[in-house]
């Protein structure tokens, strides 16, 4: 079930507020910034069982705030995000979980990665096998297993 | 009233599927009761672009986080280590790494060599022809040979070095130290209708290829085609007794949640070292007012976890990441007694290839070592995809203070009264994993790593659930005999990771297995005289 009419708006603002503070989208690297509409639609819509957390985080978020997050200046909302990372115990670190794991399955997120834009089934990946030979002092060092009585 | 069957085991994981498969040439009437179901590989993590996601949630290591109706609450709260399982047809072999190390030969002999602990009433060569036997019906892959291992014969050949397992190969080497390709349950060739792995990396939390072994998919599928019976969504509250003091059968709630009494000729727990403490203690009676086969005040006690020691590091070059099986080396180089360590006993090493992008990041920014803003995409370029790790399985000798106990007030989703943890670590397993982090951290900076982390103990790492029912030959010192029935109750057994005297400093899995079908013998070849 989509979260969106779990948060309020004003937490939906703080989220993206606070995500774009997280992950902050760049030129360099060609992505964007979590606070991408399709990234936070992601998270809202798969929010699930961390709603009750996230919910709780951007609570604590508005308080430490004193108002919405998302209306603060950059001075004071540096502050209290620093605030907030620091001593926003589990709620906080879910609410970081969440907007990471949504980011970094994003497809151009990925493509900046350098990393294939699909799940591991069923296609997987190649390993090489390696050079074998490394083993070679192993065996010339031997040992012994610690005999039992 | 149900018609009584011979043999009821209690659990569908590691070892009540070796122990049905074994007995089903019996050919007696054979029913297991799992509280979970059948699994369904098409819905496992790896199948989705959400796959790192659901480790931390419905796909955790942890009952408590999962909190699915088939798992129950466990009560962790005072202990360092919390415990991780998994509750389905093939328990916690569907979520598991598939490291596949023996208990060494010294491992059952641990008062005699070193004068702690106490001896196992078997050694190991009793268990070798099961050694085998298990290896082949999971199917194992590894590297025969091995100096410092006991002698294995994987069917099917090592996992591939990679780029992890080649930078780890150097670094052991310039430090003159041991290591060798794990055995694992990963199938490296097609095996036995299982196909070869294709490198998926997400391991853990269940195989969609099923390359990684787990009984849902080797000992079951032969045991039932055999005649057993395994009723799932099954879960038992208690095993009932009767004036003689012998089991009857088990009392259970059903798939539709109607409690059922079923009686059986021979009750067998294969429930971990957690759940088949909880089920003893939930079996009380006036004539077993302590739970049941507990004359000895010894169930849920000695609990043993396996505390690890893991740090890791970041390299220049990439490492394998998320594109392979989690661990492919492992090192015995500190495996046994050194006392000049400090520490008795001694450590097992598995190394880890990588980590996903998803676990990277969030693993990073808790760590503190990833910033929020505008540095953090040239930090995590740094780190994702460019990880390698050190993790020791250090032995935690039996300690009567760990213990599993009922909880006064959790229950589970039937209203069973849940088990509670109580568990520290000892000061001699502290000792030996800050000297297995001092050598990880070594092997680290050999093979070129910075940023270094350190995860002491790994808070979620109790897969290892021990000696909570011990084996020995003496009624007031252990549960069960060296056969595995219990010394109370004549036609009460128990086959799974709880029988363990002491630890090791390996995962236990095979051991357990090999275990469960060491008493399937004993029972088949005792068949006439079973209660005796």
């Amino acid at each position: 079930m989509s979260a969106d009419n779990q948060l309020t708006r004003l937490q939906r603002d703080d989220l993206r507020t606070v995500a774009a503070m997280i992950v902050p989208a760049s030129d360099a690297y060609k992505v964007p910034g979590a606070d991408d509409p399709a990234i936070q639609a992601d998270i809202l819509a798969t929010l699930g069982r961390d709603t009750k957390l996230v919910v709780a985080a951007l609570d604590h978020l508005a308080r430490l705030a004193g108002q919405p997050f998302a209306e603060l200046d950059t001075a004071k909302r540096d502050a209290v995000a620093q605030e907030f990372r620091q001593h926003g115990g589990a709620a906080a670190a879910t609410l970081v979980r969440v907007v990471l794991q949504c980011y970094y399955r994003d497809d151009r997120v990925l493509r900046s990665l350098g990393l294939e834009q699909r799940a591991p089934f069923p296609k997987g990946y190649v390993l090489p096998d390696g050079d074998w030979s490394l083993l070679d002092p192993v065996k010339a060092r031997s040992g012994t297993l610690r005999r039992a009585p | 009233m149900k018609d009584p069957v011979d043999v009821l085991i209690i659990g569908a994981g590691a070892s009540g599927a070796a122990m049905a498969w074994s007995l089903a040439e019996t050919k007696m009437h054979i029913l297991c009761l799992e509280q979970g179901g059948w699994m369904n590989p098409a819905e496992y993590p790896s199948t989705g672009r959400d796959w790192e996601a659901k480790f931390y949630g419905e796909w955790s290591s942890s009952p408590n986080i999962r909190g699915r109706p088939e798992d129950y609450p466990i009560n962790d709260d005072n202990s360092p280590i919390k415990v991780v399982n998994y509750n389905a047809v093939g328990g916690s072999t569907v979520m598991y790494t598939a490291h596949w190390p023996r208990l060494h030969p010294s491992d059952f002999k641990v008062k005699t060599l070193d004068g702690v602990a106490d001896d196992w009433p078997i050694d190991y060569d009793a268990l070798t022809p099961f050694f085998e036997e298990n290896d082949r019906m999971m199917g194992t892959s590894g590297l025969s040979g091995d100096p410092l291992s006991p002698l294995t014969h994987p069917p099917m050949p090592q996992q591939p070095m990679g780029l992890s397992g080649a930078i780890i190969g150097k670094a052991m080497n310039k430090l003159g130290w041991h290591w060798w390709p794990s055995d694992t349950t990963v199938a490296t060739m097609d095996y036995e209708g299982r196909a070869r792995c294709i490198n998926l990396g997400h391991c853990t939390p269940a195989c969609a290829q099923g390359a990684k072994s787990s009984t849902d998919i080797t000992y079951w599928p032969h045991a039932v085609r055999a005649g057993v019976e395994l009723r799932t969504h099954c879960r038992v509250r208690e095993i009932t007794t009767d004036e003689s003091g012998m089991a009857t059968g088990v009392v259970y709630y059903d798939k539709d949640g109607v409690e059922q009494f079923q009686p059986a000729h021979v009750v067998i727990i294969a429930c971990n070292g957690v759940g088949t403490p909880r089920l003893l203690l939930n079996s009380k009676s006036n004539r077993f007012p302590n739970g049941l086969a507990n004359s000895s005040g010894l169930v849920g006690k000695n609990l043993m976890f396996h505390p690890y020691a893991q740090i890791y590091g970041y390299l220049k070059e990439p490492t394998d990441s998320n594109r392979a099986p989690p661990t492919c080396l492992w090192s015995k180089e500190w495996y046994d007694t050194d006392l000049s360590r400090g520490f008795v006993r001694g450590y097992g090493v598995q190394f880890v290839r990588g980590a996903g992008p998803v676990f990277e990041a969030v693993v990073s920014e808790q760590k503190g070592i990833l910033p929020w803003g505008k540095d953090h995409h040239r930090i995590f370029r740094k780190l994702n995809g460019h990880r390698l790790g050190f993790s020791a399985i250090c032995e935690d000798l039996p300690e009567e203070h760990n213990q599993v106990t009922l909880d006064p007030v959790l229950k589970d989703s039937h209203g069973i009264p849940a088990p509670k943890i109580n568990y520290t670590i000892s000061e001699n397993s502290r000792k030996m994993m800050e000297h297995a982090l001092a050598r990880g951290r070594e092997v680290l900076e050999a093979a070129g790593a910075t940023d270094i982390c350190v995860n002491s103990p790994i808070p979620w790492g109790g897969w290892h659930l021990l000696g909570t029912a011990r084996m020995g030959t003496d009624p007031e010192r252990s549960v069960v005999n060296e056969w595995g029935r219990t010394h109370d109750v004549k036609n009460l057994f128990i086959v799974d990771g709880s029988i363990f005297v002491t630890s090791g400093g390996v995962n236990p899995t095979s051991t357990i297995q090999a275990l469960a079908l060491y008493i399937a013998d004993q029972m088949k070849q005792r068949l006439a005289n079973l209660f005796d």
